[in-house]
């Protein structure tokens, strides 16, 4: 079996008086694609904040390569090896392409610049658009962004927040090639409401409903359970 | 027409006086929402050590030095020990800055005692120039050119340089920036610093333009500043510069014209913006 990269149990989240996260365990293993399903509101980019230390849990552990890593502020859990696609992307409206990127890039020696080389060459189109301001981009191309600002070094692990949230469906197609050819090196969690886009990448699934995780298992059997996907998501 | 430039220049220097107190205000509230009310006390600091090394060096240069760097540590000493423990909460910063700036007032009495002290200006920058039958006053001009020469410092490191880049990144978005992997209270401490040389800056070169310093000298200005702030959009580097010039200008012809309403004309300009464009008068964003 394939060792677990990320752990994540019991884990409680307030935010102000809220009590949003009651309870979400799951977890990633290492090269797999695991997908977080649920409706509007359960939890997702809760979750996802949560482990990035934005929205500091409250209980609960969260074990990146066994170890806690609930207490630490988010550029100490960035530079651990996590790279974060938010879901509204975290664009600098003002900075170019290029200036998005730098930003990113913790140092500019020649290996950083040949992976910044490696990853453009995933999203061709921010190469053509290299001095433009990152507001003035496409909704599509702004993931693109996004993507490869969070993969300019060599993640252990990528978390996704819906990639494809309001994207036509051939940019999603380019943006599930990207994932795929990400996941080739690194490990990731995705969130993701595209039914049809998260069955075919995810390896496993974790449901949450209510801030708490309801189920989880293996991709190929929540395909086919017709039940759990009428009862949580609303579909089939 | 002499009255009329010697209006102009004479704003135009309290205006690079004010954007040098500002530029640092609005980077701090930008990038940490901060609300930094003990600013004005790192002027009036900047003027009294700054006067002090100079007499004691006999050299206004040295002096100059000797501001910025006694701005920077108490900027240091500031962010560590008043603004760490205040962060995200608005009310307690107002409340414990303006405490603060109380302190640095007093203190500066300690020190170099309750009276007013003479400031002058050195012997090279004295006098005036002569352009035709207009007279201008050197020093006035100085100011200026400094005020230019640091605005075109910091634009340049803001647009160029990595840490420039991340502050602006940082003040659009701060959670990006430390998902990113970079340790935004570091760089808010530097930016807070910076701000803190800027005032203290501020402070040594109005010092020989008012002729004395005095431990409340950087209410007034502090409260100017936090005016160009709103005006320039809080945040806004390059909106700080045109707002304080704004802002110094209509003080200055205001005073002249209209004495009645030169204190009031910078809180009506604010109240105007904050109306018509919350935003600011030069972002371009939101
Ligand atoms: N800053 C906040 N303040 C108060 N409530 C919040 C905040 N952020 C999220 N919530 C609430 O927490 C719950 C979970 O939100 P979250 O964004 O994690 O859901 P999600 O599963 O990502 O939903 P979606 O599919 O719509 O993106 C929601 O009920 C939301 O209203
Ligand atoms: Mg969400």
């Amino acid at each position: 079996m394939m060792k677990t990269l990320l752990k994540v149990e019991e884990l409680h989240t307030h935010i102000g008086q809220y009590h949003i996260l009651q309870g979400v365990s799951f977890e990633a293993r290492e090269g797999e694609v695991s997908v977080l399903l649920g409706r509007n509101g359960a939890g997702k980019t809760t979750t996802l904040k949560t482990i990035m230390g934005l929205t500091p849990a409250s209980k609960g552990t969260i074990l990146f390569e066994d170890e806690d890593i609930k207490k630490r502020p988010t550029y100490v859990i960035a530079n651990s090896g996590i790279g974060y696609v938010p879901e509204d992307q975290g664009i600098f409206a003002d900075l170019t392409v290029e200036e998005n990127m730098k930003v990113a890039m913790r140092k500019e020696d020649d290996a950083t610049l040949a992976r910044q080389e490696y990853v453009l060459d995933l999203f061709p189109d921010l190469k053509t658009f290299w001095k433009k301001d990152g507001g003035h981009l496409s909704g599509g191309q702004k993931q693109m962004l996004a993507m490869a600002r969070a993969f300019v070094h060599e993640s252990k692990l990528l978390l996704i927040d819906e990639p494809s949230k309001g994207l036509a469906p051939i940019v999603i197609e380019k943006v599930m090639e990207a994932i795929t050819e990400m996941k080739k090196s690194t490990t990731i969690v995705l969130v993701e409401q595209n039914f049809f886009m998260a069955s075919r990448i995810g390896d496993r699934y974790t449901l949450i409903d209510d801030g708490a995780t309801v189920h989880a298992g293996a991709m190929k059997d929540l395909i086919q359970n017709e039940e759990l996907k009428r009862k949580y998501l609303g579909i089939g | 027409m002499e009255l009329l430039i010697n209006l102009t220049i004479n704003g135009l220097a309290t205006g690079m006086l004010i954007f040098l107190l500002a530029s640092g205000l609005t980077l701090i509230f930008g990038l940490m929402s901060v609300l930094n009310f003990a600013h004005g006390g790192l002027f009036a600091w900047g003027a009294y050590s700054g006067v002090w090394f100079y007499s004691l060096t006999g050299s206004f240069f040295l002096g100059i030095l000797g501001a910025i760097l006694t701005g920077a540590i108490l900027g240091f000493i500031t962010e560590k020990l008043i603004i760490t423990p205040v962060y995200g909460n608005h009310v307690q910063q107002i409340l414990i800055t303006l405490g603060f700036m109380l302190v640095l007032t007093e203190m500066l009495k300690v020190v170099w005692g309750p009276n007013q002290i003479a400031a002058k200006v050195p012997p090279y920058l004295a006098g005036s120039y002569e352009f035709g039958d207009v007279l201008i006053i050197k020093y006035r001009l100085f100011i200026i050119f400094v005020g230019f020469l640091i605005f075109g410092i910091f634009q340049y490191m803001l647009q160029k340089t990595k840490i420039g880049l991340v502050v602006r990144a940082g003040v659009m978005n701060k959670e990006m920036v430390q998902a990113l992997g970079i340790n935004i209270k570091r760089v808010f401490l530097y930016v807070f610093m910076t701000g803190a040389a800027l005032a203290a800056l501020g402070g040594v070169l109005f010092a020989p333009y008012s002729g004395v310093i005095y431990a409340e000298m950087g209410f007034e200005f502090a409260i100017l500043a936090f005016i160009v702030v709103v005006i320039g959009g809080m945040g806004s580097f390059s909106g700080s510069l045109s707002a304080a010039i704004l802002v110094g200008l209509a003080g200055s012809y205001m005073a002249y014209y209209v004495p009645a309403l030169s204190l009031a004309v910078n809180m009506m300009l604010m109240a105007i913006v904050l109306i018509f464009r919350p935003q600011g008068l030069f972002t371009a964003k939101g």
